[in-house]
């Protein structure tokens, strides 16, 4: 579904992922953990296509699409979603304006259909109840004044609306709570447990993986995919530190 | 000819960025006139847009005078003409309450601007200007507010807010806030900003789909939107502000 071929990219001159591959095949949950630096948000960037971020060699294809090729609507539309570690705050834009405009602009560029007022607010309230966010907040504008948590779980909420093929989910974990870690990692299951759907999960963290069991479980550092194991890996990690991990390999 | 003689120049304040050039033969004395009685709760709007009755140069200039405990609102976009310019003049008696909400977009060597000059004359009087300026091209958006504040207009509260947002490299906007208090027991703000489009902003919206053209609509959208909130017509409200975003629309 997602297969990363010999990836090289560089931020602001400084070259940050060395030759990175990877693959995620459908049905796939597929963890990254790393140390920090190792780049793991600069790939989480670099498949998002954020400016500034610069592909200097090799190839990510989705679903058979050459992925660096496109504009980053374009890779939204195509069904890659890019969870972000801080989501963004858009004053005087609510999430309800926000989340409509995004999937009717999506189904638009798929050829599809928009959905009409009460459509989509339905398909909001729902997804809202499922990762328990007041639905009062979706008519908030979008993260202003969410705590971290609320933003994370808006976050779930979004991809749970917009229900995307493949998500690159960056430390959707960090800031969370106990419960709220549970909440989301239950919302990561429900939205994209499916047989034809892909996560790419980067966490610094066992225990998100306690609710969303990966299937595979990757060590990106200085660049590289080191290693990658079953979901041990990551146990064995939480217990010895990447240093002793990586001596071993 | 003797009108040549009385034009204004740049060297005065009051004309410093405006198109001083395009009001040739512009009659400059047509002052209009509101005068609002005690009490009294007043609304007007003023659009420029585009359209066959728009004149190169749009000049009006008007003189409030607000009684006691009288309300005076009024909202207005700047968004055609080569040179347009909404002059206020606003005097404010005991208790009384003056709101501005203003927009100015344009590109190309357009010029639009509020002048404002508000006299709190007596006690306990507030007062609210809101400006949001958005341009490209080498278009220019310009606010210069004046608040006097007269030596007995004690608890007056006075606040003025201008931005400007430049989607384009050569556009301009200039704030001139001018505060003159002599009373000492009153409350006065006034901010002015300029900026670009949000660029992290604009990233998160592409990844969740929203083209650059539909990103830059809803941000321009929110960032007009602060100046229409005083505006409890909702009607009116959009229609202000799809008057100000058909502009910005067809042009970039």
């Amino acid at each position: 579904m997602l297969e990363i071929t010999d990836l090289t990219a560089e931020v602001g001159g400084k070259q940050i992922l060395n030759g990175l591959t990877l693959t995620v095949k459908a049905g796939e949950v597929h963890a990254i953990m790393g140390p920090n630096g190792a780049g793991k948000s600069t790939l989480a960037y670099v498949l998002g296509g954020r400016p500034g971020y610069e592909v200097t060699g090799g190839s990510v294809r989705f679903n058979g699409l050459d992925l660096l090729d496109m504009e980053p609507h374009e890779r939204a539309a195509a069904g890659l979603f890019l969870g972000f570690q801080y989501p963004v705050e858009i004053p005087g834009v609510s999430n309800l304006q926000f989340l409509r405009e995004a999937l009717n602009s999506q189904r638009k560029q798929r050829g599809e259909e928009p959905l009409t007022g009460g459509e989509f607010l339905k398909l909001a309230r729902d997804k809202a109840a499922l990762l328990k966010l007041d639905p009062e907040m979706l008519k908030r504008h979008v993260n202003v004044g969410f705590s971290g948590g609320e933003k994370k779980r808006a976050e779930m909420v979004q991809m749970g609306i917009l229900d995307p093929k493949f998500a690159v989910l960056d430390e959707t974990d960090s800031g969370l709570d106990i419960d709220a870690l549970r909440v989301v990692g239950e919302g990561i299951n429900a939205i994209m447990r499916s047989p034809d759907k892909g996560v790419l999960l980067i966490t610094h963290y066992q225990r998100l993986l306690e609710v969303v069991r990966p299937d595979k479980v990757s060590i990106l550092s200085a660049g590289r995919i080191v290693q990658t194991g079953g979901p041990d890996l990551a146990l064995r990690l939480e217990n010895e530190g990447y240093d002793a991990v990586m001596a071993d390999a | 000819m003797p009108e040549a003689a009385t034009l204004p120049t740049r060297r005065e304040e009051a004309w410093r960025y405006s198109a001083v050039d395009r009001l040739q033969g512009v009659p400059l004395d047509n002052w209009r006139a509101i005068d609002l009685a005690a009490g009294e709760t007043f609304r007007d709007t003023l659009v420029i847009a585009d359209g066959a009755g728009t004149r190169p140069t749009e000049l009006h200039r008007w003189r409030v005078s607000v009684g006691e405990g009288a309300t005076c609102e009024l909202f207005a976009v700047l968004a055609s003409a080569e040179y347009a310019r909404l002059e206020i003049e606003v005097t404010l008696h005991k208790g009384a309450h003056f709101e501005l909400g203003g927009i100015t977009v344009g590109g190309r060597e357009t010029v639009r601007e509020f002048v404002t000059r508000v006299v709190h004359a007596e006690p306990e009087a507030t007062s609210n200007q809101t400006v949001r300026a958005v341009h490209w091209g080498r278009g220019t958006g310009n606010f210069l507010g004046n608040i006097d504040v007269v030596r007995d207009a004690q608890k007056t509260d006075a606040a003025q807010d201008f931005k400007g947002l430049l989607l384009e490299k050569g556009a301009s906007v200039n704030a001139v806030p001018q505060l003159e208090i002599f009373a000492d027991d009153v409350k006065c703000a006034h901010g002015a900003s300029v900026g670009q489009l949000d660029e992290t902003a604009r990233f998160y919206m592409a990844a969740r789909g929203l083209s650059p053209e539909l990103a830059r609509r809803l941000l321009v959208q929110a960032f007009l939107g602060d100046a229409l909130v005083g505006l409890d017509d909702e009607a009116l409200r959009e229609t202000l502000m799809d008057t100000a975003l058909a502009k910005v629309d067809a042009n970039l």
